[in-house]
């Protein structure tokens, strides 16, 4: 039988997780590029790795104090942005999608090569690196929550620290949209050409956008890697695609709806596929012939019809309002 | 706050340049001591293993690659001479040695040192080269250049009938098709059904697919595409649906199909040798396929009504429309030889590969939106020119960069065309105001 | 406002001896604020804007007029920074503007409105005019995080909005999306937050097209108004009924050249400029559309009409 109270378990579970902690902030930057200025940025997944790797190698191979790896990681994604926006922000935006695409792969690809093994540890990764993290925990050794929200220190600090950061970064954003640079620039994301007409450097206003977005999604990187190890395969563009999922889930342009969307997201996932899984192990799928390795592989089929779903009937999200439906043109 | 244009320009653009050079060096420095460890692999169940002995003297530090179904891995010997390589699945590999990694004045003196190799009964394989003393004979860097150009224009070639598909599309509708990758495993998968599991003549199965392919393109059109731009999505969100499409074809081709790659009929056909260069019979009608595909399609849009339409479309929409042309027909067409051309890419790519695997296409999309980029976007034959470029340069990088960084070269290089040229190689200026 | 309003002034006052010696294209002006020399611009094989030489007068009303495909709107683009010329030169207020961005054009005192008017949809009319103002502390990201430095401007620029709104007749939609407003009503948004960075020269690109007769009387009368406030007016326009009416000066473009220039009343009765410029090609409106695309398009279908 499915045991259903055990899905809904690890589906709560979810809610404060350190992964949606991540994915949230993530896709508060992508809503800062894209919701707020209209590029289209479909390399998040880049800047998260550079959030990863940018922490794992400073602790592994340099030993940096915590503190030293966050600031290369930060430093990383600055360059990363620079580079992305430097040949692309004067162009249509569809340049933007192709080069920061482009750019995330070639990330991947150099993490994953054998040639950089020693640094990058290829295929397989990096690991040990949270020793410093754990070190500046100030929570005492034990047995912490209740029900399915039972953890020990190391779990209660790191969701401590990642949620305290993303609410750092909304009120930050708030702060911003909310101020006559916002106000630019979502001038810019209607009309860039008016902008440029009322005599501000539509340019620089970007670049700041994609920079500030960015460093969102790096941090996001080094939250998604502190319950985790670091694995190249997890940067794909695949990535990109889920944290659009999350940002059109909770509204574009809105600045709850991506933590709203992002703990929607993984709350529905886990409740799907638990149920999928158990579903099909007590035989309610066998009249379509479902495997087990089936029944894992169908999440992703679910994601990519929401996507589709979400854009094509609600593009303003959950939360957005339909006047104020926020979407590029 | 303020920085002027010109100056920020110019520093950052050195910045990039720079940031190229040390990618690129990095690649270089490292690439001449590869660090290797003596097993890899080993999260597989799947092994081959062998012991590199010169008159039973270990060698240590020779360099064994395993490629095959779309998986490569290298590893050098350690002290003992031994080595072991893990692989996905239970597939025919080709083992290779590297005999540049030989000590002097020793070859391989008997079957030479390349060695297809599968799996018996046994999950484990061993694989043992004859070594002995001897002269090697090398191939020389202009050989081995030829041959890569070669391969690289074939590469090119297929590349290119995707990227005609997806830059008529762009052209006549505006949109960057994700789902184009899934179109082009579509008829590679297609074909692997017919001439595999239904066991059709292979020529049979690939006339089917090449129409199936086309069928596909028609219902995503009529399905999809045509009621999205009848309610007026926007291309930005109707770019965002293609890429949703994207996630949910893949996953159920993987849902289908599931996560191994398998071999299509006459993959396996013996090299001709052309002096410096060797082919496979099927790499010679590949490449003459693709010539043909991509004659045709200029063919059709130089010389045909249909194709002048399509142009015209491509060019201004609106004005197409009063001058009376049936727009939404056209695109309907440009989407049913979109969809076929991807189906006849993927076949290719099958045989390139070779092997065909649920994510195949997805392991090109982003090397056929470069191509379409670098040769302007929207511009039907700018998309063939950047597709032989990124094919030819992908293959000739791996003469200097490791081959699992092959497709960074090409993307560094898109990035760099945008810098320099940013509507491409036969892209127009764009007009503003 | 009704369509039958009277105006509320009478006739306008009109600027007379903007130019010195015979008039002719290229005449000069006693006080020019824009002299440009040799600007030419070349789309694919086609010659879109050349001009040898031209003058705008200094606080008058200027407009521009040709038929489409003139390069009127082209040559507004090159002026402002937002298309670059494949030669020339240009000066305003006896700066040279070649090479300078379109920004930076804009913030000197020289600013524009569009053809397809841009209204910031997504945005409220009060904060697309706020988005006008020049030097605000808070467009600055650092600066955005903290409020105390910025919040009063913020107000001044808030109350200077208002006070425009009000003389747009806007002011009740303030807190609206732009999205919500009529097509005149955008246009009339458009100006106002042009004004809102006190220009010294505003270009206005076809300020009447697809508004309401209800607004035109207003448009008219706000745009004679920003003489009156010492400001300098260039209008790209097809109705030649509101140049009469308005423009001290006209200039005529065709194939990208002044062919013709002068007061408003000379210009129109020179018979060439009717017959050729006006009268002939007055109804073929095509919109936006790239001359080049439209001459490869008739070859398309011509050749199709062969086959």
């Amino acid at each position: 039988m499915v045991d259903f109270w055990q899905i809904i378990q690890n589906a709560a579970v979810e809610i404060i997780s350190p992964t949606t902690a991540a994915y949230a902030l993530a896709a508060l930057g992508l809503a800062i590029h894209f919701g707020f200025t209209g590029l289209i940025n479909f390399g998040q997944a880049g800047f998260m790795a550079i959030g990863a790797y940018g922490y794992g190698i400073s602790t592994l191979t340099f030993h940096f104090p915590v503190w030293g790896a966050v600031l290369v990681g930060v430093g990383g994604s600055i360059v990363f942005a620079l580079i992305l926006g430097i040949p692309t922000l004067r162009l249509r935006a569809d340049y933007l999608a192709i080069v920061t695409i482009a750019a995330s792969e070639i990330l991947r690809l150099v993490f994953t090569t054998n040639t950089l093994d020693f640094v990058t540890g290829s295929a397989d990764g990096l690991s040990g690196y949270k020793g410093g993290f754990a070190a500046l925990n100030p929570i005492p050794k034990g047995t912490y929550g209740f029900g399915p929200f039972t953890m020990n220190e190391y779990d209660l600090w790191l969701r401590i620290v990642a949620w305290v950061i993303v609410a750092i970064a909304i009120l930050l954003a708030w702060q911003l949209m909310r101020s006559p640079w916002g106000r630019v620039i979502k001038g810019i994301r209607e009309d860039e050409d008016a902008v440029r007409a009322l005599g501000k450097n539509v340019y620089f206003y970007k670049m700041q956008s994609l920079i500030l977005g960015g460093v969102f999604g790096t941090i996001a990187g080094m939250i998604f890697i502190l319950p985790r190890a670091i694995v190249p395969a997890n940067y794909a563009t695949t990535l990109t695609f889920f944290i659009y999922t999350i940002l059109l889930l909770g509204g574009a342009a809105t600045i709850f709806g991506p933590v709203a969307g992002s703990i929607i997201f993984w709350v529905v996932l886990s409740a799907v596929s638990g149920f999928i899984a158990r579903a099909q192990a007590a035989g309610w799928f066998d009249f379509i012939g479902m495997s087990s390795v089936q029944a894992g592989q169908s999440r992703f089929i679910i994601v990519g019809i929401v996507l589709m779903l979400l854009v094509i009937f609600r593009p303003q999200g959950i939360f957005g309002n339909k006047k104020e439906l926020a979407f590029v043109k | 706050m303020e920085v002027t244009g010109s100056i920020d320009k110019r520093w950052l653009r050195a910045l990039v340049l720079l940031f190229v050079a040390l990618i690129t060096g990095l690649a270089f420095a490292s690439g001449a001591t590869p660090a290797h460890a003596d097993d890899i692999g080993g999260q597989y169940d799947f092994q081959f293993s062998g012991n590199v002995r010169n008159n039973d003297a270990p060698l240590e530090g020779v360099l064994i690659s395993v490629s095959g179904g779309g998986y490569s891995a290298e590893v050098k010997t350690d002290a003992n001479g031994h080595w072991k390589i893990g692989v996905p699945s239970k597939d025919t590999y080709t083992i290779t040695l590297d005999e540049s990694t030989l000590p002097k004045g020793i070859i391989v003196v008997k079957g030479g040192n390349t060695i297809q190799a599968e799996f018996g009964l046994t999950n484990n394989k061993s694989v043992n080269f004859f070594l002995g003393a001897g002269v090697r004979e090398t191939t020389s860097f202009l050989d081995q250049f030829i041959q890569r150009s070669f391969t690289g224009l074939s590469f090119g070639l297929l590349l290119a009938l995707a990227a005609l598909g997806l830059s008529l599309i762009f052209g006549t509708t505006g949109l960057n098709n994700f789902a184009h990758a899934e179109m082009v495993t579509f008829g590679a998968l297609a074909t692997l059904t017919l001439a595999v599991d239904l066991a059709w003549p292979l020529w049979l199965a690939l006339i089917a697919a090449i129409l199936l392919s086309g069928a596909f393109g028609f219902v995503l059109d009529a399905g999809l595409w045509a009621p999205l731009r009848r309610r007026g999505v926007g291309l930005v969100p109707m770019m965002i649906v293609s890429i949703g499409l994207s996630l949910a074809l893949r996953y159920l081709y993987q849902y289908l199909y599931g996560g191994s790659t398998r071999q299509l009929p006459g993959a396996d056909g013996k090299d001709l040798k052309f002096g410096a260069i060797s082919l496979s019979p099927l790499d010679l009608l590949s490449m003459g396929i693709s010539i043909l595909a991509v004659l045709g399609v200029a063919f059709f849009l130089l010389r045909t009504r249909l194709g002048k339409a399509t142009r015209a479309v491509s060019d201004n929409p609106s004005l197409a429309a009063a001058s009376g042309i049936d727009v939404d027909r056209v695109i309907r067409i440009v989407w049913v030889i979109g969809g076929a051309l991807a189906g006849l890419s993927g076949i290719l790519f099958a045989f390139y590969r070779p092997g065909v695997s649920w994510d195949m296409g997805f392991q090109i999309l982003l090397l056929i939106f470069a191509a379409v980029t670098l040769g302007g976007l929207g511009t039907a034959f700018g998309a063939v020119i950047g597709s032989l470029i990124v094919g030819f340069f992908i293959e000739i990088s791996t003469l200097w960069i490791p081959s699992d960084m092959k497709y960074v070269g090409a993307l560094v290089i898109l990035i760099l065309v945008l810098l320099v040229r940013p509507q491409g190689i036969l892209g127009r200026k764009e007009r503003i105001g | 406002m009704s369509s039958d309003a009277k105006p509320t002034r009478g006739a306008p006052v009109k600027s007379i001896n903007l130019h010195v010696g015979e008039i002719e294209p290229g005449v000069a002006k006693v006080d020019a604020i824009i002299v440009a020399d040799n600007v030419t611009r070349t789309f694919g094989g086609l010659t879109a804007v050349d001009v040898a030489h031209v003058e705008i007068p200094r606080n008058a009303i200027t407009a521009l007029i040709g038929p489409n495909g003139a390069g009127k709107t082209t040559f507004f683009n090159l002026l402002t920074g937002f298309d670059k010329p494949d030669t020339g030169t240009w000066t305003f207020l006896g700066k040279s503007l070649a090479g300078i961005p379109s920004f930076k054009v804009a913030r000197l005192g020289q600013v524009r409105t569009f053809q397809l008017t841009k209204a910031l949809s997504l945005l409220t009319v009060l904060d697309n005019m706020k988005l006008g103002a020049k030097g605000q502390k808070g467009e600055n990201m650092f600066a955005a995080l903290l409020p105390w430095l910025w919040r009063k401007q913020e107000e001044e620029i808030e109350a200077k909005a208002i006070v425009l709104l009000e003389k747009f007749k806007l002011d009740t939609k303030s807190e609206d999306f732009a999205a919500s407003l009529s097509g005149g009503q955008r246009k009339l948004l458009e100006m106002a937050r042009a004004l809102m960075s006190d220009p010294t020269l505003v270009m206005l690109d076809e300020p009447m097209a697809g508004v309401n007769p209800a607004l035109t009387q207003s448009l008219l009368d706000h745009i004679l108004d920003l003489k009156t406030q010492g400001m300098t007016v260039l209008f790209v326009e097809h109705d030649m009924q509101m140049v009469r009416h308005i423009a001290d000066w006209v200039i005529v473009m065709a194939e990208g050249k002044i062919v013709a220039e002068g007061p408003p009343d000379a210009v129109m009765a020179n018979p060439a400029v009717i017959d050729a410029y006006l009268g002939s090609h007055h109804d073929q409106d095509l919109g936006e559309d790239d001359p080049e695309t439209i001459h490869a398009m008739k070859e398309l279908l011509d050749a199709d009409d062969e086959s």
